[in-house]
């Protein structure tokens, strides 16, 4: 057992992800409290520039033409065996694409606790006590996992990101196990396809979620949108049902927007939504739920029916 | 091609929601629970894959509230062909571990070419079930998951990255695949459907095994978050509160 903690990294096309350093800094705030180190660890191919950018107290860069795409089952394999033989006192993954199919994976392959969906990390005397956001947002839950090791999954924003970035130089080795025969084989990457608007360049965004209701309600919305001289963004059930494209999705598995004015039509404000807009300048959010989390995030919000207030707006506009 | 699906009933977050008298988890005679939005997405892709490639659904789930019925009938009118549930004498909440163990043990009892979960659902904090089934199964795992295809024992599947992006693996054989989104809109089943099947279908048990240990996840406290600002809320009827809407943006100069 050690008591230092690993903060697994996470790279696409050559470029490091935020979350890894939000994370390298977050663990440098608890490895204080363990009495251990942050430790980075980056898997992959022909990287060792980039995995030499976090502040970590030591980065671990581990290289193979097997890893240079991210791949559960190669990626899987490597951790395992460096958490076998580390036995670090927290193992943190993002929550994110990547870190969703190896934390709870490795919590099972190493027999070691897991706690999903975390926004904040504490150590009190000695104990590790971290908070998930659950239900969609509207629920907190505390827990202090049992044993001496445990594994996370941060969400996206839980740490500030410069304290992770810095230069450290890393340590670089070959894989520990073999990769030959994997089950998963990476075959290519598909990039988001062009010719609808770009929402990331729109000034005002109205974005609509399931509390529009049907396709048929999508028409109001876009006049609503139009009078305002604003484009349409949308929460994934919108774009999941085919109602608007795939370009108008803000949020984790969408797209990040930053517009002076973002007016929302019956989103709840799930993470994974927030994550896309909570940068936005400006936040206005319609929605009967008193309780719905986006009220947490915007500046003005109403619990008036979405329909009667767009509609107001409308002849007003007009 | 022999596909599982493993569903589960959760708690709408669409209500209010009340927290129990001891402060650590839901009050759950006070919430309606709903089938996880993403296993709907799941059980879709498998009557997708069926389709198009032929074989048998079977859907399964712990049934943690004793209502899992009412889901699995729908599964069974959207196109699955079998159901089954894992009862015991269950007190909420029951980990994820100690839900994926009972999941795996029956599963793997199906011998399955193709196991599908949702991607995650809302209610627990220990992680998903998917990945830890592939875990005990000893089977590859792929989640956030958009697209799947099937052709000579390999998985042809896209996973969603950030910002549109998507990684194309293939995989073998039998492999778990966490459903983020079907590759069309799950299909509609008519209320008559349902409960045609809910007179007709026939859902075979397994007993949970009651000494499967734990995560060692217990929640010590639940509450609503604790945030650090709060939309300033506008009062009045919907006429008003259009009317300050728009003041509020020509003020700003946003109109
Ligand atoms: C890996 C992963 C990635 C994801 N990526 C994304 C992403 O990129 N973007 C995204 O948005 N989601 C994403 N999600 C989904 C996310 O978890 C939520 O399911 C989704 O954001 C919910 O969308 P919503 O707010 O529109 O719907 P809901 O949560 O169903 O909310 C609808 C809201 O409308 C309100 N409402 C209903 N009727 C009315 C009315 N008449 N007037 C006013 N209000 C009304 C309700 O009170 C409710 O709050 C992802 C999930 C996963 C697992
Ligand atoms: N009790 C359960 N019964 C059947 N399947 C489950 C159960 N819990 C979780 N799952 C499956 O695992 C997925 C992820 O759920 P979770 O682990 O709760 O995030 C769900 O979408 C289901 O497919």
């Amino acid at each position: 057992m050690s008591n230092d903690i690993l903060a697994i990294t996470e790279h696409l096309n050559g470029n490091v992800a935020d979350i890894s350093y939000e994370m390298v800094g977050g663990a440098k705030e608890l490895a204080a409290g363990f009495g251990g180190q942050a430790i980075a660890i980056m898997l992959g191919s022909g990287m060792a520039e980039q995995a030499g950018t976090f502040a970590s107290d030591a980065t671990l860069y581990v290289d193979d033409p097997a890893l240079a795409e991210f791949n559960p089952a190669a990626y899987g394999r490597v951790l395992a065996a460096l958490v076998e033989e580390k036995s670090p006192r927290l193992i943190m993954f993002g929550n994110t694409s990547m870190g969703m199919d190896l934390a709870a994976w490795l919590s099972v392959k190493a027999g070691v606790p897991c706690v999903a969906y975390v926004n904040h990390l504490a150590v009190e005397g000695g104990e590790l006590v971290a908070t998930a956001q659950i239900y969609g947002g509207k629920m907190a839950a505390e827990c202090v996992p049992a044993g001496d090791s445990a594994i996370v999954s941060v969400m996206a924003g839980a740490f500030p990101l410069d304290a992770g970035q810095g230069s450290t130089a890393a340590e670089q080795m070959a894989s520990p196990v073999s990769l030959d025969d994997l089950p998963i084989r990476f075959t290519r990457l598909i990039m988001p396809e062009a010719g609808d608007v770009d929402i990331t360049a729109q000034e005002k965004l109205v974005a609509i979620g399931r509390g529009i209701g049907s396709d048929d309600n999508i028409e109001l919305a876009e006049e609503l949108a139009e009078a305002m001289d604003a484009v349409l963004a949308a929460s994934r059930p919108i774009t999941d049902a085919g109602w608007l494209p795939k370009t108008r999705q803000v949020g984790k598995s969408g797209v990040s927007v930053k517009p002076k004015l973002y007016l929302m039509l019956g989103i709840s404000g799930a993470p994974e939504h927030i994550e896309g807009m909570k940068d936005a300048e400006f936040i206005i959010a319609i929605n009967t739920d008193a309780d719905a989390p986006i009220f947490d995030v915007a500046h003005y919000g109403t619990t008036e029916d979405l329909f009667d207030v767009a509609e107001a707006m409308l002849e007003k506009l007009e | 091609m022999n596909i599982v699906v493993a569903i589960k009933h959760v708690p709408s977050t669409a209500d209010e929601l009340e927290i129990n008298d001891e402060g650590v988890n839901l009050d759950f005679d006070e919430v309606d629970f709903t089938i996880n939005e993403f296993d709907e997405q799941a059980i879709e892709q498998a009557v997708l894959v069926k389709e198009a490639s032929g074989g048998e659904v079977t859907v399964i789930g712990v049934d943690v509230i004793e209502e899992l019925d009412g889901v699995l009938h729908t599964a069974l009118a959207k196109g699955a062909d079998k159901a089954a549930k894992i009862v015991g004498d269950l007190e909420p909440p029951i980990d994820s571990h100690t839900q994926a163990r009972w999941l795996a043990d029956a599963i793997g009892g199906l011998t399955p070419d193709l196991v599908l979960t949702g991607v995650q659902a809302v209610d627990d904090l220990d992680g998903q079930i998917g990945p830890m089934l592939a875990a005990y199964l000893d089977l590859p795992y792929v989640g956030v998951v958009t697209g799947l295809s099937v052709s000579d024992g390999t998985a042809t599947v896209h996973k969603e990255y950030a910002g549109g992006v998507m990684a194309e693996f293939e995989v073998n054989l039998p492999a778990v695949v966490g459903v983020q989104a079907a590759e069309k809109p799950p299909r509609y089943a008519p209320i008559s459907k349902i409960r045609q099947m809910a007179k007709s279908a026939d859902l075979e048990e397994y007993e949970a095994d009651e000494n499967v240990g734990d995560s060692g996840c217990e929640i010590r406290k639940m509450a609503k978050p604790v945030s650090a600002g709060h939309a300033e809320m506008l009062e009045g009827d919907a006429e008003e509160v259009a009317e300050k809407i728009i003041e509020i943006l020509e003020e700003r100069g946003l109109l």
